[in-house]
């Protein structure tokens, strides 16, 4: 099984990590970045999308 | 009170927030009805029930025309700790259950007194107004990520009927501010009437849409209480009964006028005068050009700042949107008002006076290309044709 990977909103450094998932927003533990939809804006700002997150360096 | 931090080049910066203390009046701000009852009941002078709009109609443009505006930011490197004193955090918090104390008494005074319809009216519409202000403090709780905010953004909102605002501002209106697709944000050539029947159902339609999805990801139906739509209806919809068990039938009109005046007279208005106009650009990819300060009207008005929580400074809190309101900064070249937002308010009322005011400036902020405004359907020429020459003159003044 792949590594979990980060991934970072550029706007307010809200952080989705594949292992955590974000279960509030429907995202289980383990939910992998492919499965969150493209339109899936920042929950913690809403200013930023899915598309403009960026990897987290070493995940 | 003063704080310092240390820069990138290793030098001190020491700052002092000149407003820290005047914060602190954001406690007696929703008491303002509260206080009106109280003169009446000294003086024998119903006039006093309109206290609340006189105030923020009349007194506070006056004193935001007198005090000089305050374009001053605090330090980047202070900020950190501006965000974390506990002073400033526990202000919006704090107001919440002032809210209900003015709801309460003031079904009381309505319940049991035996007021003039005008006297019902003036009072009504006074606790809608601060009960707007509700929705401000909402809006900056809502923004917060700890869960004790949260909640105290959904109690606050619950009070005037406007729980949803709590979804539909975060998810919808940031994610599509100064777009077409945003209710929220208001079109050139549109008056404030018309924008109101496509914000008010546009908003309850998105929010519930945004979490009926959240919620189906996890294969849940939205008819569960973790629907956060739902979670302050629940408060609402037992306070306003229990209100009018406990007051009469009185209630009924009390309730929906400040109801009104909370959702159409202040949070409607903001709306309206807050993006009007103004539009982001589309990429080549399709999608928007992310949010920046020039796509919101900014006001550097202290006295109206005071009372909003520095909403006013709205560039960069739609750029920012986790900003705590103490450290909101301004920029140079945004689209600013001639006024804060109480004068804008009352101006929106009357389109053509709102027109004249905003119109020249938008085709400003525009350089006169109307194809990079956010213009009312089909109405491009007619406003091309009346406002073009004009705002193109203020662009080139400007």
């Amino acid at each position: 099984m792949a590594a979990f990977r980060r991934f970072i909103c550029p706007g307010c450094g809200y952080r989705y990590d594949e292992q955590r998932g974000d279960p509030h927003e429907g995202f289980p533990a383990g939910t992998r970045w492919e499965q969150v939809p493209d339109d899936w804006p920042c929950p913690s700002c809403a200013v930023r999308e899915k598309p403009d997150f960026v990897a987290e360096v070493g995940s | 009170m003063s704080v310092q931090a240390t820069n990138a080049e290793g030098q001190i910066v020491r700052y002092t927030d000149r407003r820290r203390w005047l914060w602190s009046l954001s406690l007696m701000w929703p008491l303002l009805p509260v206080m009106s009852c109280a003169i009446v009941a000294k003086t024998g002078q119903p006039v006093w029930y309109w206290a609340t709009w006189m105030i923020w109609y009349l007194a506070v443009p006056v004193l935001d025309y007198l005090l000089p505006a305050d374009a001053s930011n605090p330090p980047p490197e202070v900020v950190p700790q501006l965000d974390a004193d506990w002073y400033y955090r526990i202000l919006p918090m704090l107001t919440v259950p002032i809210h209900y104390i003015t709801l309460f008494y003031c079904a009381w005074v309505i319940g049991t007194g035996d007021l003039a319809w005008h006297s019902i009216l003036g009072l009504a519409l006074g606790v809608g107004l601060v009960n707007g202000l509700a929705i401000n403090t909402g809006h900056e709780l809502g923004h917060k990520t700890t869960t004790l905010e949260r909640w105290c953004a959904k109690t606050v909102l619950a009070v005037v009927g406007y729980g949803h605002f709590f979804i539909e501002h975060n998810k919808g209106h940031h994610k599509d501010v100064a777009t077409p697709e945003d209710p929220a944000s208001s079109r050139m050539g549109e008056n404030i009437y018309g924008f109101a029947c496509r914000e008010i159902p546009g908003a309850m339609r998105r929010a519930w849409a945004s979490e009926k999805t959240r919620l189906a990801r996890s294969g849940k139906s939205p008819w569960t209480l973790q629907n956060e739509v739902l979670q302050p209806l629940l408060i609402t919809v037992p306070l306003y009964v229990g209100l009018t068990v406990a007051f009469g039938w009185v209630m009924v009109p009390f309730l929906a006028l400040q109801t009104i005046w909370g959702w159409f007279g202040v949070l409607t208005s903001a709306n309206y005068i807050e993006h009007y106009g103004l539009l982001r650009q589309k990429r080549d990819n399709g999608r928007y050009e992310a949010c920046q300060p020039y796509h919101s009207w900014n006001s550097n008005h202290v006295m109206s700042n005071l009372i909003l929580f520095n909403l006013q400074r709205h560039s960069d809190h739609h750029a920012n949107p986790t900003r705590r309101y103490q450290s909101l900064r301004n920029f140079e070249d945004l689209p600013e008002y001639p006024s804060g937002y109480p004068l804008m308010f009352l101006i929106a009322l009357f389109p053509p006076i709102f027109f004249a005011v905003m119109n020249p400036r938008v085709v400003a902020w525009a350089d006169g290309h109307f194809d990079r405004i956010n213009i009312r359907p089909g109405y491009r020429a007619r406003l091309e044709a009346r406002w073009g020459r004009r705002g193109g003159k203020a662009a080139a003044s400007a």
